[in-house]
């Protein structure tokens, strides 16, 4: 075996194929990207009335107040944090995340029913006191975190489960919310592939737009 | 030159039946257990056991349990009753060291029976005194182990005959018996290819031979037989050396996965100890023991198979030395089991040995008694079965020798002439193949009828072989020789033929009495006026399409085709040349033997893979007898379908299961599978469902059983 | 529910459908036959051969093929190391990210360059754009070309022709398989809303608390998707790999990423079949898998969907979906779904966390990654599939009295040994013997659930790089230098060790002569033999993994069934 020209065809065919694949191939979808699908291609990004960018059509926000349907609870908290205090340097790049805890683990138990302690520190509130505090009947989705932890979903059911708090918050009718909710669910692929979501944050941008219905 | 006198046939024709003629060595069979039991301690030697990686496995295993029997806490101190553990340990070395015993006690059955029939053996081959011509001319006595390859002696009438040798000289009856078992004398005299070999050994009848040795001491026919049936030279077959990598690649992988439990049951009884209880840890500690996983392990890997592999080698050799065949090697053995085609010659194998002369049919105007007298006068100095078949009819039909014999002299066949015949004074008379007497008729400027045709086909339909009879440049006529086909040949055609084995006739016949042979007797294909060369080419174009070729043969120009073709079998009354270029040798001379060769090659085969699966399908009842047991404290008892009393229960009963398969599995092992003559496929499926499924239900039911016997709770 | 099983099942039926076409049109391509790609392509490998140095292609032995993939890979992991560690005085770098630990890019190259693609690391915070599309996004094509380079050659072997050339075979799959349909794909993908940009990550104020910021990352993802699953590498560009909705924003994507995920796998068993002129035997050989997959997605989805009984109890339910660690766009069917493909052909990548399936799903995705042949890595499962043929044939096909004998060829000592130490003697030492390690050398594990999932979070790292899947039980803190060099080993060891044996099985095979067939044959096309090869797979491939399973998942499930303490 002749090492010499082992290597050295080692070393050409390594930088042709890096020609084509990672600098040919990205430079023409990239292209493609920005010319063809250019809200796709840069995040579907959601744009205010000034057109200042306010979120992703695709990524979910944190909402907990009774003023707004609420999200899934989330570990990054949607890739949020305090501007003035990001020590964590979270708004420099985005970040995603899971719990990745176990069934058995008791943590999660924990975590969902919360586990009271006299140093707040340490204790634990919990995804079902604090739904049963907002009078919402709890679905497993609004307990459980979400894989990306950027989940823009809810399921139909949470949705409805929330309808009667946000209508009092806002004074609206249900049958209101109902329709902003069929509007603001995607559907599944083809009818088949997939889950029905409830778009969290676009049902909540609906929400700031309507007007209240009976003052 | 030979005289005329009548002498014993230097053919011998197989008799009776096979099942009959099945061999049986003059063997003390009494004290084989005995003795076998004695050797299966004997092998516990660790430089025995280390040949085999499986068994070695177990070996070291039992020697660390045995220490942890004298200690308990040698690897660590564990929480429980220390007399409770010694006694679990102890039992589990005792369980361990049988199944080694068993495993020895399987290759010692196996090598006693050959051994026996090696004592048998050697006891013929006492030293005697040899009487060495040396190169002056005079006779000196020598111890017959000084003889040498090569060296010349004389020999007379109730000697045993020194080593193997070519007789060069006089001529006289021998007694094969020692080693063949037929009692009746062979005839033995030089220049012939069949009858001019001497085995050491057998004892000279009449009259006085010289014979040159043609091997050394210890390399003779005996002292092979003697090596093989005794397993001295017993080396590892491919297929054995192959299943043994893998047996071997199956240790290392369960004594990987075992050496891991400890550290991993040793994390999760962290866990227990806090979330469960002391107890549970401590149970899932005692659980992981050392001389629990050693079990464990012992259990896991292919003992079985591991145990009795070489016992199922042994055997298949002395299945074939029961057969009276010798095999140079394993691997021919093993081969047989592989053949695609069979070369056979025609006569002997598929047709009785003997064509009689049944009828002359004159031609050319000639009348039957002239006819008659030409056959008997070319046929007087024809020693063969067939010759003097042709004398005994013409002098039945009142003719006598029309001249006198000194004048005369005997032309012998040849395979490339075709003919035979006698020379008187100037008269050249002539029998052989038709086409052959037509040739040379016709060289010498005569004219051939057109009767001869008609008469050579008539004889040609009914299966017979035409021998053309004629003087000089005139045809006299056709002999009709006559050949019966074996009877029961063609069942064992067919049978061959649904094992996917081809059979390939070879005959010196025309090609019309060939096709009605080939068809009477239902072979797959046929050469008819084959020279020996034609068998060497037959075998050639076989193997280039990728077959294995198995044929007989005996005369020394078979030697090149014996040793092309993957499996030879050499008739023990050929030359010595063709037996060298065989790997098997019959004794019997009997040819037909190939296909039982076939059979028990196929056989060895079966039981070495059956057991294989066997064995390796007995792993899945085994980790559900031992893991949810032993770990039960880890909360997976509900794993434990079986109901087993409690993890030593189920340890002891998987051991004694292991150890007891063995033991009631050495017959199988011994005997061979039961073989029987079917398609592939339909030999998978059953054996299939015999010991591979066999092998996954058999130890759920055994260790079930086992474990409500034993007094453990 | 109903529902959920008919997505299920549909997928099932597309891949099933894909198969044939895919599997032709590869045979085709390594049969020098022609496809509609040829005008294009014929005279630009030969281009990209020539700047290569392979001017005149020759055919390689089993040793030269492998040595030239061995030559190839090292050049490429030294490469992307090198890429990584000046990442920061590179282009395209708007986070203004630093250079990794060497460990960890050590770790990271190796790990792509074996088409594993374990991360230990999450992609938006460590990698420049550039690192990701440069170095990642580059062995992404030449590790999966690598992987259809081996099953080509192994193929060829098998059916008795000449091994091929290696650098052809690389040039040609990323020509002609991977870099064609990425570009449909990626097309699709950006279309459906997978971002495709170098533009930095945007801030925008959340609309309940304009106090409060989100950081949307985003890049040149869509691209890198497609390749990432049609390659069988499963390397996120995200962190959290393709549950982030920008990996995989819907149910279309979702479907796409799954269909790509298996279809080189199972369209190579009808490769093999087009091949070995026996369509039946490559449709026999696909139902091993098939069957073994859609069991693994029963038992999954059904624990998925039945959910945690703790939790159930906590909502007044009987049944509640476990959707920890998922999405509600994908739901328990697609996420179990997800979970099963991705461990079945070593992609890797996730929509859902594994570390929170519930056992089960533990349970039939780390058996994925044991057995490794269902359907298998690129290219290497499907040689798997063949070498526990040959195995099968060898420890049965004695059973019917000859030499066994596979497509005509004997199997012999030198391949025993080539099978048997590629299949079962690579995992015990890749997987358990690090796992061992781990448990036994205080302080490293750094498990983050307790008990037997614990164990199953180590095993599931070293299981998942040895079988170079790269998906993980991702809460254990693999980090570390510990783990970011045991694991190198393991997939270093699980990679070449069982690609160089299967190219001097092939090898040796193609150089037997072959045995005619005869009804004496035992015939390795029946559903006899089919099945006795599952029995062989079963005993020989997952029996070895049973104690760890018994005290992982399955201790767990029995756990969870007597109630969490």
């Amino acid at each position: 075996m002749n090492w010499t020209r082992e290597v050295s065809r080692a070393v050409r065919s390594t930088l042709v194929l890096w020609g084509v694949t990672a600098i040919i191939y990205p430079l023409v979808m990239l292209g493609v990207g920005q010319v063809i699908f250019p809200f796709q291609a840069n995040g579907s990004i959601l744009t205010g009335a000034q057109g200042q960018p306010i979120g992703s059509a695709l990524i979910g926000q944190p909402f907990t107040s009774e003023r707004y349907f609420n999200s899934r609870p989330s570990t990054t908290n949607y890739s949020t944090a305090n501007p003035l205090a990001d020590e964590a340097g979270i708004l420099r790049t985005g970040i995603s995340g899971a719990s990745n805890l176990a069934p058995s683990n008791s943590a999660l138990l924990d975590r969902i029913q919360g586990k009271p302690d006299p140093n707040p520190e340490i204790a634990i509130r919990g995804e079902l006191p604090r739904l049963q505090a907002a009078g919402i009947q709890p679905t497993a989705d609004l307990i459980y975190t979400s894989g990306s932890s950027l989940d823009p979903h809810i399921t139909p059911a949470a949705a409805r489960a929330q309808i009667d708090r946000v209508a009092q918050a806002r004074e609206l009718l249900p049958s209101q919310l109902e329709e902003l909710i069929r509007q603001n669910t995607d559907h599944r692929f083809g009818g088949i592939w997939g889950e029905p979501g409830v778009n969290v944050l676009k049902l909540n941008l609906a929400l700031d737009m309507l007007k209240p219905s009976n003052s | 030159m030979p005289s005329m006198n009548e002498s014993p046939r230097p053919y011998r024709v197989p008799s009776g039946m096979r099942d009959s003629r099945l061999h049986t060595p003059k063997v003390n069979r009494q004290g084989l257990y005995q003795r076998a039991t004695k050797a299966a301690f004997i092998k516990l030697d660790p430089r025995i056991q280390v040949r085999n990686p499986v068994m070695f496995v177990v070996w070291v295993g039992t020697v660390v349990t045995l220490l942890l029997t004298i200690d308990p806490n040698l690897f660590g101190t564990l929480a429980a009753n220390i007399n409770q553990q010694r006694f679990l340990n102890g039992l589990i070395t005792l369980i361990l060291l049988f199944t080694i015993v068993f495993a020895n006690f399987a290759e010692a059955v196996a090598e006693g029976r050959g051994k026996a029939q090696a004592d048998a053996l050697r006891a013929t081959r006492t030293d005697t005194t040899a009487r060495k011509i040396l190169p002056t001319g005079t006779v000196q006595e020598t111890n017959s182990t000084e003889l040498r390859r090569g060296d010349l002696v004389k020999i007379m009438a109730g000697d045993l005959i020194p080593a193997d040798g070519e007789v060069v000289a006089g001529i006289g009856s021998v007694d094969e018996s020692a080693i063949t078992g037929e009692s009746a004398p062979v005839l033995k005299q030089p220049g012939t290819d069949i009858a001019s070999s001497v085995t050491g050994g057998t004892r000279l009848l009449s009259d006085e031979l010289t014979v040159r040795i043609t091997a050394d001491p210890g390399q003779g026919f005996i002292d092979r037989m003697i090596a093989l049936v005794e397993g001295a030279e017993r080396t590892k077959t491919p297929n054995e050396i192959a299943l043994t990598v893998l047996l071997a690649v199956l240790t290392l992988v369960f004594l990987i996965v075992i050496a891991n439990i400890p550290p991993i049951t040793s994390y999760i009884a962290g866990f227990l100890r806090t979330t469960v209880s002391e107890q549970a840890a401590t149970d899932l500690r005692n659980g992981s023991s050392i001389a629990i996983m050693i079990s464990l392990l012992v259990a896991l890997i292919p003992t079985t198979i591991g145990g009795l592999l070489s016992a199922i080698g042994i055997a298949g050799m002395d299945r074939v030395a029961q057969f009276n065949v010798i095999a140079t090697s394993g691997r021919a053995v093993e081969a047989c089991g592989d053949i695609n085609t069979l070369v056979l010659d025609k006569t002997g194998t598929i047709t009785l040995g003997n064509r009689l002369a049944a009828e002359f049919i004159p031609v050319n105007g000639h009348s039957l008694e002239e006819m008659a007298q030409m056959s008997l006068n070319a046929s007087v100095f024809d020693e063969t079965p067939e010759g003097r078949s042709i004398v005994a009819l013409a002098e039945r039909s009142g003719v006598a020798v029309s001249f006198a014999p000194q004048r005369a002299e005997g032309i012998e066949f040849s395979a490339r002439t075709r003919m035979s015949g006698t020379n008187v004074e100037n008269q050249e008379i002539r029998k052989g193949a038709v086409d052959a007497i037509r040739g040379f008729v016709r060289s010498r400027g005569g004219h051939v009828p057109d009767t001869l045709d008609a008469a050579y086909e008539r004889v040609s339909r009914l299966g017979g072989t035409p021998l053309a009879v004629c003087q000089n440049n005139d045809i006299y006529g056709v002999i009709y020789l006559k050949d019966t086909v074996k009877p029961g040949i063609k069942e064992r055609f067919d049978q061959l033929r649904r094992m996917g084995v081809r059979t390939v006739m070879l005959t010196g016949d025309n090609r019309i009495t060939a096709a009605v042979i080939a068809q009477e007797a239902g072979v797959d294909d046929f050469i008819a006026e084959a020279t020996p060369e034609d068998k060497i080419e037959v075998i050639r174009a076989e193997q280039a399409q990728g077959k294995l070729v198995a044929m007989t043969g005996d005369g020394t120009n078979d030697a090149p085709a014996l040793a092309q073709a993957n499996v030879g079998l050499a008739m023990n009354s050929g030359t010595q040349a063709a037996k060298e270029a065989a790997n098997m040798v019959d004794l019997d001379s009997d040819p037909t033997k190939l296909i039982d060769l076939v059979t028990i090659g196929k056989q060895l085969l079966i039981t070495r893979g059956a057991l294989t699966t066997f064995s390796v399908a007995n792993d899945i009842a085994k980790y559900f007898a031992i893991i949810p047991t032993i770990f039960a404290a880890a909360g997976i008892g509900a794993l434990n379908i079986m109901g087993l009393k409690s993890a030593n229960s189920a340890i002891i009963s998987a051991l004694i299961y292991n150890a007891l398969i063995i033991l009631v599995l050495i017959p199988l092992a011994l005997q061979g599978v039961q073989f029987r003559p079917l398609t592939a496929d339909q030999l998978l499926r059953r054996n299939v469902l015999i010991y591979g499924l066999g092998g996954v239900i058999a130890p759920f039911v055994a260790i079930k059983l086992i474990d409500v016997i034993l007094p453990f709770s | 529910m109903l529902q959920g099983w008919i997505q299920i099942l549909l997928t099932l039926l597309l891949v099933v459908a894909i198969t044939p076409f895919l599997g032709q049109y590869i045979a085709h391509i390594f049969l020098g036959k022609r496809t509609f790609l040829d005008p294009l392509m014929t005279p630009l490998e030969r281009w990209l051969l020539s700047c290569s140095g392979v001017r005149s292609p020759e055919n390689m032995t089993g040793w030269q093929y492998a040595s030239a993939l061995i030559f190839s890979n090292a050049v490429m992991i030294i490469f992307i190391f090198l890429i990584f560690m000046l990442q920061r005085s590179l282009p395209f770098n708007p986070t203004q990210l630093g250079a990794p630990s060497w460990d960890l890019a050590l770790h990271t190259a190796i790990s792509f360059v074996t088409n594993t693609n374990q991360q230990h690391y999450s992609g938006e915070v460590t990698f420049s754009y550039f690192s990701q599309f440069a170095a990642l996004g580059f062995v992404m094509f030449t590790s999966a070309a690598t992987g259809i380079a081996v099953a080509i050659a192994f193929i060829r072997g098998l059916t008795g022709r000449p091994l091929g050339n290696f650098y052809v075979d690389l040039t040609q799959s990323i020509m002609r398989i991977l870099l064609p349909m990425s570009v449909v794909g990626a097309i699709i993908f950006i279309a459906a809303g997978i971002p495709e940009t170098l533009a930095p990550p945007i801030i925008v104020p959340t609309l309940e608390d304009p106090s409060l910021s989100q950081a949307i990352a985003r890049g040149p993802v869509a691209h890198f998707e497609i390749i990432k699953e049609l390659g069988e590498n499963g390397g996120g560009f995200f962190g959290i790999n393709a549950a982030h909705p920008f990996e995989n924003p819907n149910g279309l994507t979702n479907l796409i990423q799954l269909l790509l995920i298996l279809c080189i796998p199972t369209s190579l068993i009808y490769t093999y079949g087009i091949f070995a002129n026996n369509l039946k035997q490559a449709w026999l050989v696909y139902v091993i898998p098939f069957v073994v997959l859609t069991g693994f997605i029963a038992i999954t989805a059904i624990g998925e969907y039945n959910g945690n009984p703790a939790v159930n109890d906590l909502l007044g339910v009987d049944q509640a979906p476990n959707l920890e660690g998922k999405e509600v766009r994908f739901g328990w069917a697609q996420s179990a779904l997800y979970a099963v493909f991705t461990t079945a052909s070593m992609c890797g990548a996730v929509n859902s966390m594994h570390d929170s399936l519930m056992p089960a799903g533990g349970f039939a995705t780390l058996s994925n990654m044991f057995l490794q042949i269902v359907f298998g890595g690129q290219g290497t499962g499907t040689a798997y599939l063949f070498a526990y043929l040959i195995l099968a044939v060898f420890i049965t096909g004695l059973m019917v009295g000859r030499t066994p004998e596979f497509l005509g060829r004997k199997i012999e000592k030198r391949e025993v040994v080539l099978a048997s130490c590629l299949i079962l003697l690579v995992h015990p030492i890749a997987i358990l013997i690090p796992v061992a390690l781990t448990l036994a050398i205080p302080g490293i594990a750094g498990m983050s659930n307790p008990g037997f999932h614990g164990l199953s979070q180590v095993v599931y790292e070293y299981a998942s790089a040895a079988a170079n899947n790269g998906s993980g039980f991702e809460g254990l803190g693999d980090a570390t230098l510990w783990w970011n060099l045991s694991t190198s080993f393991s997939l270093l060891a699980g990679r070449y060790v069982p690609i160089v044996a299967l190219l001097l099985l092939a090898d040796s095979m193609s150089r037997k002569q072959p045995v005619p067939v005869t009804i004496g044959t035992l015939r390795t096309d029946t559903g006899l033999f089919i099945g006795v090869t599952a029995g062989v797979i079963l005993i020989l491939g997952a029996l070895e993994f049973f104690p760890v399973l018994a005290l992982g998942p399955i201790a767990e499930a029995f756990q969870i069934m007597r109630g969490i303490g």
